[in-house]
């Protein structure tokens, strides 16, 4: 079974299907709605044991690189362009097929939005490398 | 999960007593579903209460826990809903040996209508007595998702028998799953390609099937080479450059005499399956004393039998074609192997198998440069950390090379293909 992490941006991916404002200016009942629908996933994704992991990430991002020898690692902030992909958290998932982990994605992105409506975010997939080697020779 | 226990309980004795309790359990007429719940408990239990106080008699403390627990969980059901119990299954047929059991709770656990992570999961529950923490530990998922997968699984088992399960294309899937189990890995706590090789002797107790004595043989003609298949350092050794000397002998001349005992019975309307021809494969290069005496053109000749059993083996046995040619490469020429790759383009040119062998053929022929392309490209695409940082070792090794250069100094140009098909 091959695992993959649905990964939600903050920013960055190909062109929004569907543009809409930052969450912080959604009516509470739709921020609710969106929240409850995450939430759902999760649960939904534990019911049919495909559930590896879920978590989020804060928005504030360092970047850092090793300084030389014996100096202080360096580190900056920003600012960053805002094309650049800004990673909000993800579920990893165990499943299948790949074609089931597209499934599962493109049913996150149904997620509601302003209004109730589906947000069609872009998602991320990603395959998660087998850590194992295998038993045969490869 | 046992922590120095002050007896030393063999775990390996205790999981060999779980199908034989379980299916006794379903044989005396319990639900398959609720006596296995039943029986994981028990087993629990046993794990916890036996390196302190080991039963008298190991088997009746399984049955008579695990049938405790069944009366436990009826009562409070029937408390709960207050209405009567009807979810007794079908009475089975009876099964009147040990090796009727292990086959009768195999097809249950690889019913056909299950998906095959499914499958797995509870055949290394069910049939091999593993705990479900540890069946998810082989997976690397969290122990409440293989719970749910397994009993998700037991659900779909539970309705009215879709169809009956003693059907001879059930032992396929039956080996399929085997094979899968073997293929999951040795690494880790649980040795589930031990699992596996212990399981298939099981079956080829239950059936005279050849093509079990031949997943069997195949199995053990591969564990053999375990011990040199890795280095120290986790590295990826591939065949032609492994130490013979580690290999396991024992394993091998058992995996023969299986092989040979299959293969026996063989006649001219029957010929070997799949499983039989791939243990073949697998007896010839552990036959061979080093690299260069591998029999290649007896190895071609079994790959020509393997293409044959499907009418369209570049659609339904891709992975037998392009492992024949790697054979066809060592034959007739470097160009011969990768021309046999070129029809699979289409099928496999997105995989990294495909890149692989056509690195190794390349460097067979010498095309250091165009074997290093197509190591970047498997590299690329390898879905396993181990196989991914072997193929860019070997991208680097070829492109690193002296463009005039045919053969690494005091080593067989011959690295880095793969030996057989994977699953």
């Amino acid at each position: 079974m091959p695992k993959y992490l649905l990964l939600k941006n903050y920013r960055g991916g190909p062109e929004p299907h569907h543009p809409c404002p930052p969450m912080d200016q959604w009516a509470p009942e739709d921020v609710e709605a969106h929240i409850a629908f995450q939430n759902h996933v999760s649960d939904l994704l534990e019911e049919n044991g495909e559930y590896v992991d879920a978590q989020a990430l804060t928005p504030a991002r360092t970047w850092v690189r090793y300084g030389g020898p014996g100096a202080a690692p360096v580190t900056t902030d920003g600012p960053h362009p805002e094309t650049s992909d800004l990673v909000a958290g993800w579920w990893m998932i165990d499943v299948e097929s790949r074609e089931r982990a597209v499934e599962l994605a493109a049913y996150v992105s149904s997620e509601p939005g302003p209004g109730g409506e589906p947000l069609y975010e872009w998602i991320d997939v990603r395959e998660v490398m087998w850590e194992r080697p295998r038993t045969i020779d490869a | 999960m046992i922590d120095e226990p002050t007896q030393r309980l063999d775990e390996g004795a205790l999981r060999a007593l779980v199908p034989r309790v379980l299916a006794g359990l379903v044989r005396r007429g319990e639900d398959f579903d609720a006596a296995e719940d039943a029986l994981q408990e028990a087993l629990l239990e046993a794990l916890r209460v036996w390196p302190e106080h080991p039963p008298r008699d190991p088997r009746a403390w399984l049955a008579t826990v695990a049938t405790r627990r069944l009366v436990d969980a009826r009562r409070s059901e029937a408390a709960r809903r207050r209405r009567e119990e009807t979810t007794y299954a079908e009475p089975r047929p009876a099964a009147t040996e040990e090796g009727d059991d292990t086959l009768f709770l195999l097809f249950c656990c690889c019913h056909p209508d299950l998906a095959p992570a499914s499958q797995v999961a509870l055949t290394l529950r069910a049939v091999g007595g593993l705990t479900t923490g540890e069946i998810a530990e082989v997976f690397f998922v969290p122990e409440a998702t293989m719970a749910q997968r397994i009993s998700r699984a037991k659900r779909a088992l539970a309705g009215p028998p879709v169809r009956r399960l003693d059907q001879p294309g059930d032992l396929a899937v039956v080996l399929r799953v085997l094979y899968l189990i073997y293929t999951s890995g040795h690494t880790g706590r649980v040795d589930v390609a031990g699992e596996a090789i212990r399981l298939a002797r099981q079956l080829t107790l239950a059936t005279e099937e050849p093509e079990a004595r031949g997943l069997l043989a195949l199995m053990l003609l591969n564990h053999a080479r375990l011990p040199a298949r890795l280095d120290s350092e986790g590295r990826i050794i591939t065949l032609d450059q492994q130490n013979r000397g580690l290999w396991d002998t024992r394993e091998i001349a058992e995996g023969v005499r299986v092989l040979q005992s299959a293969l026996a019975t063989q006649t001219e309307g029957r010929r070997p399956g799949r499983y039989q021809i791939e243990a073949a494969i697998a007896a010839l290069h552990d036959d061979a004393a080093c690299a260069e005496e591998t029999d290649w053109p007896q190895i071609l000749a079994w790959y020509d039998d393997l293409v044959a059993l499907t009418d369209d083996p570049v659609r339904q046995d891709p992975a037998a074609v392009l492992g024949r040619a790697v054979a066809v490469g060592h034959v007739l020429g470097a160009a011969a192997g990768l021309r046999e790759t070129d029809r699979l383009r289409d099928v496999l040119g997105d995989r990294h198998r495909w890149h692989a062998v056509r690195g190794h053929l390349y460097e067979l022929g010498g095309d250091l440069p165009a074997a290093a392309m197509a190591y970047a490209d498997a590299a690329r695409r390898a879905t396993n950390v181990a196989e991914r940082d072997h193929l860019v070792r070997q991208a680097a090794r070829a492109g690193a090379a002296p463009r005039s250069a045919r053969r690494r100094p005091g080593a067989d140009p011959r690295h880095g293909g793969p030996e057989r098909r994977t699953a």
